[in-house]
């Protein structure tokens, strides 16, 4: 069938709604539990033991999760291929600030600012994680006798570079969620004079309180110990 | 005998239509298939013609000259389309339809064409529902209608103020419909140059692709013309820039006898010129007249003031204006008649009075309606003491929710805010009741070739009534040409294919080519449009609303000689194997040049004051109506068609005696 | 008022266009954009040049044949506007102004302005009708009572003139207002309902088989848009494709 939603234009948009409302939702409890590491290293130590040893988690969730990012990120790259096909020749004189905001225009730049930070972010926790349940088989989430977690989250903070940017990447997912948020709901048919106006300030909301959260997650780790 | 047989069926008014449908010979389905239609032009008529005719069966080659079909200029037209559904309840029927359309026609249509519209007019309004065609609704969910055009029941279907686009993207729809399954082959981009007849017949067209400027040969067993009016003959008008005579022109010159040319419709609320560069003209709509009071300062100086920019018409006391309309006819005084009002606009800015830097232009003045109205609302409101901007709030509300769309169009053109300052308005060029002769089957003089719409005279006599043209043009596409084609193609069926290889097609399609070399060759010295202009300004002065016999006789001078200066001194850059605008014009403007001609000998012929038309000649000579229009329904109460015999000049008239049996002739007042 | 041009200047389909300057002088605020080019090419043909092909022809915002890109937007600085009612009043004197054709694969160059629309043809003819035949013996247009509600946002939707501009101002190319708010316009009406699964997707599938680019909810459409249709259209007919292609009965 040619109609499937993987296969037509509006469908596409429709899968790349839905991811984002995923990855809007994994944000969110990201962002929650990082939280934790503000108010109590101790709260902090038990989600972050519980989600890191969870089977559900680790083998079910975990993989869907990077299949969502994945998928998100080369549905953007393909969407964007295709779409910039459909126009050969640009404008040699062209003002889409007159009828449009940056964000809406720039989706796979503030992502792909995104996803090179989730390379960094990777490779900060991510792949020490994987070196040390997976490799080294060591589960027991501790470091001499006490919960490893937040002194690692703790201690990655300490670098004033590393903290700019991190600070810096969440400035772009700020803008990627700015537009991102109330598209997915377009995209998915929910269009609304009541109601869309309603996202639209809730939008704003999350794609200012979420990454400014993050921001001073980090700044807090950092001045906490310099 | 006359030359025209109008083909009228026997029998009583009422029965004639059904009698004849039921009379028709019909087409057997396997003998349709093999049967081709060319339909040129893809309007109201032409776009439902088409779709029709592939519904049953019939294989049909549709043309027209824009890039779509939906582009055809019927989409601009705003009020609505009439009816005699009676659903307002106010007494309308299919005769009191047909009476009104007579009677606004001025006695000059034929009475078994017009009764026969009135007859499927209810069918176009079901027809277009079916289609989805929006339509305006009252809270009910059920159809609303307006009155329009000063009659006396609401039979007005509309979709705000873009009914003609609404109906045409409805035609457009059937005739995708037709097109996805391969029943019409469209051809857009393509322009009509030539029909070819063989044996006397009709038998297909050459057509210019306009894109590649390559001659096509296209062959059918009929071809039907519904390429719209000639009013771009007077250059400004509220045509289309692209609309043009050229179709009805060739098959003009190739047999088809052309009636009243000289039956043009001038709309009195256009925006004015506003300089020599001007394109086109605008149409507000009609509806304005009806809260607008129309005025021109009483004293000349004023006028000079105004023009320099000096003074403000805000600033003129009521007693330094002069309602001309409402001194003049005190009894409909804004809302008399189009031609009335076009024609007291021109006259009063002749005598200097125009109140715009190019001296055309007459006030339509809001405010004592925002005045009037604010008050009332006010009122409604329970205001006590209402402060003068309140009123002038409430007010405007009104005239928004009223005019809104009208005013915002008429403030991105002129840049004046017609809430505040009045309105500058001036008649324009607007419609053509005349065109190529038919008989009751729509087939033109030449056998196989059918002529649809505006393109043909039938249905409104000297002058149509508001919301009538849109019904025509649906009528003659929808359910009166697929009918009456029958008899005509129930002949053809064992004609078989027609070859585009006969000597016929041959020599059309090389007198076209010809003919576009010897354009090309001129290489003069003025463009396209300088003659076009000067056609229209010839035109405008002397064949416009008010004519006399000297200025006609000057008109047709001047127009023969502009067309041989055209011919001589004409420049056209760029090839003709490629697109071309300019020599696209050029072949139009040609043919505009003959009929403009034809147009000015019409109206000189025809001495008397009819319809749209004020002939200086033909006046009341005392009474009430002292000085007003008179018509002569002794002497002139026929078509006039003419045949082609070489020059404009030289063209043969032939009369089409109108009868009047069910309806009583009148004299219009309105004083 | 004296302008500079830079016009977009193609032969035909094939060869290479390129940006040609011009110079006008003592134009009138008053006159329209178009007037002005009318102006310009009168000069072309006095001085013997070919005149620039545009495209244009009810010149008072309905047709929707004209079709210009002016100073980086479709149908130029102003709003609610086609090119043709577009006055030089919004321009300012000794203006460069830059005059390109729409650029989209779908929609190809023929001839320096002037681009092909064909494709928004053949989406219509995918599926933007509704299959009635004219028999003169449809019911009675008013046995159909439609809400007023429903109407309004059917006719606003159907006030689309197929223009382009949506196309030209998408920084994807992407067609989705217009075939929006046609698949709309059906969709809010019950004569359009029997074949309403059936015409989005085919509208879709053509759409997207003519080589539109894909909405990213710019909203740049419905602001260049001469007719303000709203993108919650879009939103209409990605719920209408939603529900048709997930029902098992298509």
């Amino acid at each position: 069938m040619s109609n499937g939603l993987s296969n037509s234009s509006v469908g596409r948009k429709v899968l790349m709604a839905l991811s984002g409302f995923f990855l809007l939702f994994f944000l969110m409890q990201h962002f929650v539990i990082n939280l934790f590491s503000v108010i109590s290293a101790d709260l902090f130590n038990e989600i972050s033991h519980f989600m890191g040893t969870n089977g559900l988690i680790q083998f079910v969730l975990q993989p869907i999760l990077i299949f969502g990012f994945l998928f998100h990120l080369a549905m953007g790259m393909y969407l964007e291929r295709k779409n910039s096909a459909a126009r050969p020749i640009k404008y040699a004189m062209d003002k889409p600030s007159e009828n449009s905001n940056w964000m809406s225009r720039n989706m796979l730049i503030t992502g792909i600012m995104v996803m090179l930070f989730l390379g960094l972010h990777f490779y900060d926790f991510w792949l020490p994680e994987i070196k040390t349940k997976f490799i080294e088989g060591d589960w027991s989430g501790l470091n001499n006798g006490e919960f490893r977690y937040w002194e690692e989250l703790h201690h990655k903070f300490q670098d004033i570079i590393r903290v700019s940017i991190y600070c810096v990447a969440f400035i772009f997912l700020g803008l990627h969620l700015s537009h991102g948020f109330q598209s997915a709901f377009q995209s998915a048919g929910f269009n609304h004079n009541k109601y869309t106006p309603i996202i639209k300030k809730l939008a704003t909301l999350y794609a200012i309180i979420i990454p400014f959260g993050f921001i001073f997650i980090a700044l807090f780790h950092y001045f906490t110990q310099n | 005998m006359s030359v025209l047989d109008s083909k009228i069926p026997d029998g009583p008014l009422k029965d004639k239509w059904t009698n004849h449908k039921n009379k028709i010979d019909l087409v057997n389905p396997a003998n349709k298939r093999n049967i081709d239609i060319i339909v040129v032009g893809t309007g109201l008529a032409g776009g439902s013609a088409a779709a029709s005719l592939a519904e049953m069966g019939y294989n049909v080659k549709s043309f027209c000259y824009q890039d779509s079909p939906r582009r055809a200029h019927s989409i601009a037209a705003q009020g609505g389309i009439n009816a005699a559904k009676n659903y307002q309840n106010d007494g309308d029927s299919v005769y009191r339809l047909f009476y009104d359309t007579v009677k606004g026609g001025d006695y000059r249509s034929r009475e078994a064409n017009v009764h026969r519209l009135a007859e499927v007019s209810g069918n176009i309004i079901d027809q277009c529902v079916a289609q989805g065609v929006p339509f305006g609704r009252d809270y009910g969910g059920l159809l609303d209608n307006r009155s329009f055009g000063g009659v006396l029941v609401s039979r007005t279907f509309y979709a705000k103020g873009q009914t003609g686009q609404q109906l045409l993207l409805g035609a457009y729809s059937a005739l995708n419909r037709q097109i996805a399954k391969g029943k019409v082959t469209m051809y857009n981009r393509h322009e009509m140059v030539e029909l070819v007849k063989v044996n006397g017949k009709a038998r297909g067209i050459i057509a210019r692709n306009l894109e590649t400027g390559e001659l096509e040969r296209h062959s059918a067993h009929a071809v039907v013309i519904a390429s719209g009016g000639y009013g771009n003959v007077f250059f400004l008008s509220t045509n289309a820039m692209g609309s043009n005579a050229t179709a009805a022109w060739k098959i003009h010159k190739k047999g088809a006898h052309f009636a009243n040319p000289c039956y043009t419709q001038i709309h009195p609320t256009c925006i004015p010129r506003s300089g020599e560069h001007q394109s086109k003209l605008t149409l507000m709509s009609e509806s304005l007249r009806n809260d607008g009071r129309i005025w021109v300062p009483k004293n000349i100086d004023d006028v000079l003031a105004i023009r320099e920019g000096t003074l403000s018409p805000t600033d003129l006391s009521e007693d330094q204006r002069d309602y001309y309309l409402e001194r003049r006819y005190p009894a409909f005084g804004n809302l008399v008649p189009r031609d009335i009002a076009s024609r007291a606009a021109k006259e009063i800015c002749d005598a200097g009075y125009g109140v715009n830097s190019t001296g055309e232009a007459v006030y339509l003045d809001f405010s004592s309606a925002i005045q009037r109205y604010g008050k009332q609302e006010a009122a409604i409101a329970r205001l006590q003491n209402p402060s003068e901007s309140d009123i002038l709030k409430l007010g405007e509300g009104v005239i928004e929710s009223k005019y809104g769309n009208l005013f915002q169009m008429y403030e991105k053109i002129v840049a004046e805010d017609p809430y505040k300052k009045p309105m500058m308005i001036y008649p324009a060029v607007h419609y053509t009741m005349g065109g190529v002769w038919v008989d009751y089957n729509l087939m033109t003089s030449v056998e196989g070739c059918y002529c649809i719409g505006e393109a043909n005279f039938s249905d409104h006599g000297a002058n149509r009534l508001g919301a009538s043209a849109l019904m025509q043009g649906l009528a003659d596409g929808y359910f009166v040409l697929p009918y009456t084609i029958g008899n005509y193609l129930s002949n053809e069926i064992r004609t078989g294919k027609i070859s585009t290889e006969a000597a016929e097609f041959v020599a059309a399609e090389k007198e076209v080519s010809d003919r576009i070399e010897k354009l090309m060759n001129i290489k003069g010295t003025k463009s396209v449009d300088h003659f076009h202009k000067l056609l229209g300004k010839a035109m405008w002065e002397y064949v416009g609303m008010t004519r006399n016999e000297k200025g006609l006789k000057k008109a047709m001078a001047e127009i023969k000689k502009i067309r041989t200066d055209f011919w001589s001194d004409v420049k056209i850059p760029g090839d003709r194997n490629s697109l071309n605008r300019e020599l696209e014009k050029a072949g139009r403007v040609a043919d505009f040049l003959e009929l403009g001609e034809l147009f000015a000998k019409d109206a000189l012929h025809r001495n008397e004051s009819c319809g749209g038309h004020f002939r200086e000649e033909s006046v009341e000579l005392d009474g009430l109506q002292k000085g007003e229009a008179k018509r002569n329904d002794t002497d002139y109460a026929y078509v006039a068609a003419w045949e082609y015999k070489g020059e404009p000049a030289d063209a043969v008239m032939h009369k089409e005696e109108l009868e009047f049996n069910d309806i009583e002739l009148k004299q219009r007042s309105y004083k | 008022m004296d302008l500079t041009l830079k016009v977009w200047r193609q032969k035909n389909r094939e060869e290479k266009g390129g940006l040609e300057t011009y110079k006008v002088t003592g134009i009138s605020e008053h006159a329209s954009f178009l007037e002005m080019l009318d102006i310009m090419n009168e000069q072309l043909i006095k001085e013997g040049t070919e005149p620039v092909a545009f495209d244009y022809d009810c010149r008072e915002g309905i047709c929707g044949t004209c079709s210009l890109y002016i100073n980086g937007e479709a149908h130029g600085p102003d709003r609610k506007v086609t090119t043709c009612q577009l006055h030089m009043r919004m321009f300012k004197d000794g203006e460069t102004i830059y005059i390109e054709p729409w650029r989209s694969a779908a929609m190809p160059v023929i001839k320096d302005l002037i681009v092909d629309r064909s494709s928004f043809d053949r989406i219509q003819q995918s599926g933007g009708f509704v299959s009635v035949n004219t028999s003169g013996n449809t019911q009675d247009a008013n046995a159909l009572p439609i809400p007023k509600m429903n109407a309004d946002l059917a006719f606003d939707a159907a006030a689309c003139i197929g223009c382009g501009a949506c196309v030209a101002t998408c920084k994807n190319s992407s067609a989705m207002l217009f075939v929006a708010a046609k698949v709309s316009q059906f969709a809010y009406l019950p004569q359009g309902q029997v074949e309403a699964k059936q015409r989005v997707l085919n509208m879709v599938e053509q759409m997207d088989k003519e080589g539109f680019g894909n909405c990213t909810n710019t909203g740049a459409c419905e602001v260049e848009c001469p007719k303000s249709i709203s993108i919650k259209y879009i939103a209409k007919m990605n719920r209408e494709f939603l529900s048709a292609s997930c029902s098992s009965e298509s």
